[in-house]
């Protein structure tokens, strides 16, 4: 037992002490001189990229929303509707569809390609959206709308499902339609470099500058 | 097509510096910061106790290793089992339970990062920087500082001595690891990456609903989550969601952090072995015979990322009868702002590199784009996570040099050295406990209901789901067919016990190879020598690799995705 000991706990010692002082290391200073450098340097985006009407947030600018109205352009869909919901009076939360919100979460339904119950969730989508937007044809429903982001928080849909929405835009928010292509068209970013990446819609912010034009909200 | 050829050019002139940087470091050469680095090291050696210039043997290396990552597991599984205090949890987030503590500290500490809880509700933000970010670093310390330890073996010029761990493990923490986060952090801030000690904020959305969104310590996790060739996240979706990754820009810089180091740590090796002189531009980049893994690897890569970009471009059949359009790809789980092309980069990237982050959902992709991640974990030798690719593919070249040796009855030698039957009985060892691993763990899962209670999809899918989580783990990937319910008792001891094995074994056995190459006199080159640094070598060890993968993974394959191909194109 003594042989033991004197052979192998300077050993464990050793590796404690410098388990210890890594740990400190890299799991506090590093992280926590991270978030003072970046409350110095870039104070908004280290807060989330909030949005602001009138002082209170309403959105963060990287983050996607559920949108509803027949008047904003809708978010492509989501297992965790974009964490949306609403709160009763006694405090019960769900999302807008009425299931139970389960809390804070990320991620799809994850449906394998083969997976019947997503052919028939699209299924059910294009249907619905067929029926709302009653000028646009089944085989011109860009595949993104229909299909879930991985992170089911995508802030962006692609520049043609913007497209296909503007007719029902244009009818129920009574804007002209030149002016909700520019409000679109101002909130399309271009790839990087032009090479990289791809074409993209901010919904929230074409939402956001709808309400806006519509005058829902405080300029 | 343009944007993955030119992403893959820019690659190739970054990892050349960094593989010349990562060299002096592992050789112990000048470097212009070393007046900063050597104050801060000297420091550090101070507070740890650790003698520098201490030798070790391969042996004494292992176990130093083995013991050290055993008390940060240790500490480690003390802060999630205590988390629920009420110290940098703004959230409110309770302690983690035993089994799930169990699999998350052996998934971190193993450079898996395998994830059994979903971030937003699992751990809380002292639990992310005190384990999960500690551990990213130490893991991908851990895993680069064998690296370097079985290169000098390989090397043979110290004697016995491999080095010290310690003095390796502190070196590429504040030489590399370090230095390189806080700059890619603080890029990854600017393009929008949230990093505040914060909780999460609920806001009153446009239309008058309420949304939370989450906030933390995301940016400092998520830059040492892609050096380290981690993987994992800050949120469940990890770097899908538009928090950890916002912008194409962030997609990039992501994507090129998990690239760098093991492509560098091959160049090191090319430059620290002994190999004829080889003249013009690749040899003196590369070395001659770091020259003939990095093609190989590369050749596997490039070959798996056309796979997944075609057959994800393609779209999927079930969409298209179900009447909609598929001109854009498949686009479940993925998103708008990456597309298929930086998608399936991303996928290939993340499994050959064994970082195991996903920017979409790997469940979702089409069977022939799923197969290509699954096929490069079990490959496990397409440059790998920091440095074990390099070791792995180390040991199919000692492999397919016997077998060429056997071939044209010439004597089997790699890199100055004669390979004879200790070093094939340990080679042979190293090759056959991963795919062990992989199918015996799956085997297990499928013949009990405790395995088949976290199968989420239907028909031959399930089957992928659960080989999936197996090669993921084994191979210390991480990524996994998401939709696996995999928090459960049966899921957590399993893993964790593949990760373990994976990392631990393999790691010592090939330590246990370059310790015994070591020892041996170097043979002249003669006539009856194979070369190994000529433009042929890669193709056999290309050869090598995929004709071992199809005769172990093959039919699982085909019960799996391929079967899964046929009937949706049917």
């Amino acid at each position: 037992m003594k042989a033991f000991a004197k052979r192998y706990l300077p050993g464990i010692g050793q590796a404690f002490r410098a388990s210890l002082v890594l740990m400190l290391v890299c799991g506090l200073a590093y992280p926590l001189l991270m978030t003072g450098l970046s409350a110095l340097l870039f104070p908004r985006q280290a807060g989330g990229s909030l949005i602001e009407v009138e002082g209170t947030p309403v959105a963060a600018e990287n983050v996607g929303q559920e949108f509803q109205q027949d008047y904003f352009l809708w978010s492509r869909p989501s297992a965790c509707h974009y964490n949306v919901y609403t709160e009763n009076s006694s405090g019960g939360k769900t999302y807008r569809d009425g299931t139970p919100f389960p809390g804070i979460s990320s991620g799809s339904g994850n449906y394998g390609p083969s997976n019947p119950a997503l052919a028939k969730r699209v299924e059910t989508d294009i249907a619905s959206f067929l029926e709302r937007n009653p000028d646009i044809r089944r085989e011109d429903i860009p595949t993104d709308l229909m299909t879930a982001s991985g992170s089911g928080l995508d802030p962006h849909i692609s520049p043609a499902s913007a497209e296909v929405q503007i007719p029902r835009i244009v009818k129920a928010s009574g804007l002209s339609e030149a002016a909700v292509r520019d409000i679109i068209s101002s909130c399309t970013g271009g790839k990087l470099l032009g090479i990289f990446g791809e074409e993209t819609v901010n919904v929230v912010k074409v939402n956001l500058a709808i309400a806006q034009a519509m005058g829902l909200i405080q300029r | 097509m343009l944007q993955l050829i030119l992403t893959m050019a820019l690659y190739l002139l970054m990892v050349i510096p960094a593989g010349n940087y990562l060299y002096h470091i592992a050789a112990g050469k000048h470097t212009f910061a070393d007046p900063v680095f050597d104050r801060v090291d000297g420091f550090l050696y101070r507070l740890c106790g650790v003698d520098p210039q201490r030798p070790m043997n391969w042996r004494q290396y292992a176990l130093t290793l083995l013991g050290a990552n055993a008390s940060m597991m240790l500490l480690g599984y003390l802060v999630l089992r205590l988390q629920a205090v009420p110290l940098l949890n703004p959230n409110g987030v309770g302690a983690m339970g035993r089994s799930l503590s169990l699999n998350t500290i052996i998934s971190f500490m193993t450079n898996t990062n395998l994830q059994h809880y979903a971030g937003e509700t699992g751990l809380s933000y002292l639990s992310q920087m005190l384990v999960i970010t500690f551990m990213m670093f130490v893991s991908a310390g851990s895993g680069y500082a064998a690296c370097m330890a079985f290169i000098r073996g390989l090397a043979g010029q110290t004697g016995e001595n491999v080095g010290s761990f310690y003095a390796d493990l502190i070196r590429i923490t504040t030489r590399v690891l370090l230095p390189f986060s806080m700059l890619g952090g603080l890029v990854l801030v600017w393009q929008g990456v949230p990093q505040t000690l914060s909780g999460n904020v609920v806001v009153d959305t446009i239309e008058g609903a309420r949304q939370v969104i989450a906030m933390g310590p995301v940016a400092s996790l998520e830059i040492i989550k892609h050096i380290g060739t981690n993987g994992g996240g800050f949120l469940g979706a990890n770097s899908a969601t538009p928090i950890e990754n916002p912008t194409i820009l962030t997609n990039l810089i992501e994507l090129y952090a998990m690239m760098l180091l093991p492509g560098a740590c091959v160049i090191t090796f090319g430059k620290m072995v002994r190999s004829r002189k080889g003249r013009g531009l690749t040899a003196r980049c590369f070395g001659m015979e770091g020259r003939t893994v990095f093609a190989a690897m590369g050749i596997l890569f490039v070959i798996g990322l056309a796979l997944c970009f075609w057959a994800e471009s393609k779209g999927n059949p079930l969409l298209a009868s179900a009447g909609l359009s598929q001109s854009m790809g498949s686009m479940e789980g993925k998103e708008v702002r990456f597309g298929i092309a930086q998608s399936a980069m991303f996928t290939t990237a993340t499994t050959s590199f064994t970082t195991g982050s996903v920017n979409n959902m790997h469940d979702t992709l089409t069977p022939l784009g799923g197969l290509v991640p699954l096929l490069h974990m079990m490959l496990n030798v397409v440059f790998g996570g920091k440095g074990v690719g390099l070791m792995n593919m180390i040991v199919y070249a000692i492999l397919a040099v016997f077998l060429c040796g056997l071939m044209i009855g010439r004597t089997p030698e790699y890199l100055g050295k004669k390979i004879e039957g200790r070093e094939m009985k340990l080679t042979a060892l190293c090759i056959i406990i991963h795919p062990l691993l992989i199918l015996a763990f799956t085997a297990v899962a499928v013949g009990t209901s405790g395995g088949l209670a976290g199968v989420s999809n239907p028909g031959f899918h399930g089957l992928s789901q659960i080989l999936y989580e197996y090669a993921s783990s084994a191979a210390n990937n991480g990524s996994g067919f998401e939709g696996l319910a995999d928090n459960s008792l049966f899921w957590n001891l399993t893993t964790g016990a593949a990760m373990f094995l994976g990392r631990y074994v393999s790691i010592f056995l090939q330590l246990a190879i370059a310790g015994s190459l070591m020892k041996k006199p170097f043979v002249s080159d003669s006539a009856g020598s194979l070369h190994t640094d000529t433009p042929a070598f890669p193709i056999i060890l290309v050869a090598v690799v995929y004709i071992f993968a199809a005769l172990t993974f093959f039919p699982v394959l085909a019960l799996g995705p391929i079967a899964e191909h046929l009937t949706l194109f049917a």
